[in-house]
């Protein structure tokens, strides 16, 4: 089997192992490379009908593109597609420049994400982040259960032993499952080129410039680049030594900042 | 670097005998480190006041890099000319042990380091039994800090005399036993002069040297996952645990024994395919009903292993969680996905492998980090086979209260 079919198939039978212990779960999608392979994954397991919600996140500060790459594919892949926003504060003018970066990614991402799960009464969420993403991320589990308060108990996690996973939820929690987990940023290029899983045009080079991670608008700078195709952006990567959250405003505030978003259950 | 090969490494050892170090040691100078990364790490070590403090591209935890210590398992990835890299660190203090189990359980090679001054540990020999448990194949001992002993030969031959009669008694074989200095760079990614007496690999020649386990050719085993429904008929999934599976091949389901017959393998969005391989994700359409926990094998005449259908258990565990368990407790067991109540009904021998020496025959109890030898009385029937045979078959779980508490193997 080569490698990437091997990556394939541990992420499908995470899937099919979290769908077997959660009914009540969905699909965290941010239209970015990550979240879209794993909803590409999803599709597969569940061949082509994903049997649960897809929920986005909307900050009201996405791009354009970002939004229209969604609209279209929710339409053509049949998604049961839910959007979350934190409207109260959308209405009160909550931004990255009012405020600091820390709380604007808590009220319009993590207290989004939080109303949607109480409403929907969710008990499990599956998230494309990988292990390669960030320090703080390598040291998740792919089930990771989060307590009521969306906290991360990063200090005393649960043993993951083989591919047994551990989903008893107490009462007031939900897990987070993270089938991509494994994957490296150039895995999921690779793999992407591999099943022509469609991507957003933000992520090749145009004018000198491409993002290599997306989020906001206001928080989100692009990288120097010629890549204008899948092949030009591994080729990139290969050669390489910028990190792939460089452009991401919330990672730089203090070193810790991550872990500490981590924690209060961001994404 | 060569697409297409990725090798799990597990680093294990004491602690303070030097894991972070090497890890972040290998990647400096294997320069994968990003800019950004560095510039950090110069940062930190400059806020704090330390010389640069390779362990914190590995400890990103607050807490960890406070305490000078690793908490929980990562993984992170570098690359070769030969290949990729995922490297697994594990803590090495006694609290952490689960979470070095972790990290371990999912590795195909693991690099055991010792402490030149300190020489053989607790944490060693507790990892030592951990990497015996999962049956590490692929296995490098290095000792660490050689530069403190002057590259004293004597003292590096004593430390590995003691650690190979340690991993003889686990039934583990190294490949290297290699004298380094992570701090130094010596002999991690670079062959270095001192010692002269020493003429072996590098940590990383030595990594390179290792070869994805090959996967032998054996008889069919398909635990089933979850049964779906597609275009209105039942369609069972699962994944290939060991060999292969073909359309319309004869199967044995078990543990009821009924014979069936595979009539389509399908995938998406290339349906109805002919053949499925070992580790491969499926579903099949079978031609009698099965539920999550049924394994399919090859019928009775074309076996050539025969698995195992039983309700009482000889096993090896080892326990990892801050209770003991106490004789006659029920408890889950979980092994692929199968999944029944049970519990342990003799203790036949247990101990803290940091003190084999101290072994309680005939226990009632099981304590923290202990390793027992014990006897499983299930409530319902499981497929097993040797763990030598087919590791996936032959190692489980125990759960309490819906939290991992020991892993173990069959015996």
């Amino acid at each position: 089997m080569d490698y990437l079919s091997k990556l394939e198939n541990k992420s499908i039978y995470i899937i099919r192992e979290a769908y077997y212990r959660f009914k009540n779960i969905a699909l965290l999608w941010s239209i970015g490379k990550d979240s879209t392979t794993l909803l590409w994954l999803c599709r597969k397991a569940f061949f082509g009908e994903i049997p649960f919600p897809v929920i986005h996140i909307d900050t009201g500060y996405k791009f354009p593109e970002i939004y229209r790459f969604r609209d279209h594919y929710a339409k053509e892949w049949g998604l049961d597609l839910i959007i979350g926003r934190n409207e109260e504060k959308i209405t009160e003018g909550m931004g990255p420049d009012r405020e600091d970066k820390l709380l604007c990614c808590t009220e319009l991402k993590t207290n989004a994400l939080k109303k949607v799960i109480e409403k929907e009464g969710f008990k499990a969420l599956l998230l494309g982040i990988r292990r390669d993403e960030h320090g703080i991320r390598a040291k998740e589990r792919y089930f990771s259960p989060r307590d009521r308060d969306f906290k991360w108990n990063y200090k005393d996690q649960p043993a993951e032993l083989w591919d047994q996973y551990n989903a008893m939820a107490q009462e007031d929690t939900h897990f987070r499952i993270h089938p991509i987990l494994h994957m490296t940023e150039k895995d999921i290029w690779r793999y992407v080129k591999k099943e022509e899983i469609p991507s957003s045009e933000l992520y090749f080079s145009k004018e000198g410039k491409r993002f290599r991670s997306i989020g906001c608008v206001p928080c989100c700078t692009p990288v120097d680049s010629e890549a204008q195709n899948i092949d030009e952006v591994i080729y990139e990567l290969e050669h390489t030594h910028e990190a792939e959250r460089a452009g991401r405003a919330q990672d730089k505030e203090d070193a810790y900042v991550m872990q500490k978003l981590r924690a209060l259950g961001y994404m | 670097m060569t697409q297409g090969t990725s090798l799990y490494v597990a680093i294990t050892g004491h602690v303070d005998h030097g894991k972070s170090t090497l890890i972040g040691r290998l990647f400096y100078d294997t320069d994968s480190l990003p800019e950004e990364k560095l510039e950090e790490i110069r940062k930190i070590s400059l806020e704090t006041g330390e010389e640069m403090q390779f362990a914190f591209i590995m400890d990103h935890l607050e807490e960890e890099r406070g305490r000078g210590i690793t908490i929980d398992t990562a993984h992170t990835f570098f690359s070769t000319e030969k290949r990729q890299y995922v490297i697994i660190d594990t803590p090495g203090h006694k609290e952490f042990l689960k979470n070095m189990f972790t990290g371990s359980s999912h590795a195909e090679a693991a690099i055991l380091i010792i402490d030149a001054l300190e020489g053989v540990m607790d944490q060693t020999r507790r990892h030592c039994h951990i990497l015996g448990l999962i049956g590490i194949k692929q296995l490098i001992v290095v000792v660490n800090k050689m530069d403190l002993i002057g590259y004293d030969k004597e003292k590096f031959d004593k430390i590995v005399i003691e650690i190979t009669d340690l991993l003889e008694s686990l039934s583990i074989r190294q490949n290297y036993n290699i004298p380094i200095s992570a701090k130094e760079g010596v002999n991690v990614a670079t062959k270095s002069e001192e010692p002269r007496w020493y003429n072996g690999p590098d940590v990383l020649q030595a990594l390179d040297s290792f070869n994805e386990l090959e996967v032998e050719e054996k008889d069919l085993r398909f635990p089933i996952q979850d049964v779906y429904e597609l275009d209105g008929k039942p369609l069972a999934v699962g994944r290939v645990e060991s060999g292969g599976m073909k359309k319309g091949q004869e199967v044995s389901i078990l543990p009821s024994g009924k014979r069936s017959k595979i009539l389509s393998i399908e995938k998406y969005p290339d349906r109805n395919i002919d053949f499925a391989e070992i580790e491969e994700c499926v579903g099949i359409n079978l031609d009698k009903s099965v539920s999550r926990g049924d394994l399919l094998t090859p019928p009775e005449e074309s076996r050539t292993l025969t698995p195992g259908i039983v309700k009482t258990i000889r096993t090896n565990i080892f326990w990892i969680d801050s209770n003991p368990y106490n004789l006659g407790e029920e408890i889950i067991f979980r092994s692929t996905t199968q999944e029944t109540v049970g519990k342990i009904t003799k203790i036949y021998k247990a101990y803290d492998p940091a003190d084999a020496e101290e072994v309680w025959e005939n226990a009632e109890v099981i304590g923290d980090s202990q390793v027992a030898e014990s006897l499983i009385e299930l409530d319902k029937p499981i497929v097993t086979d040797s763990f030598n045979e087919i590791p996936e078959m032959g190692r489980f779980v125990l759960e309490r209260e819906g939290y991992p508490v020991a892993g173990g193997i069959i015996l």
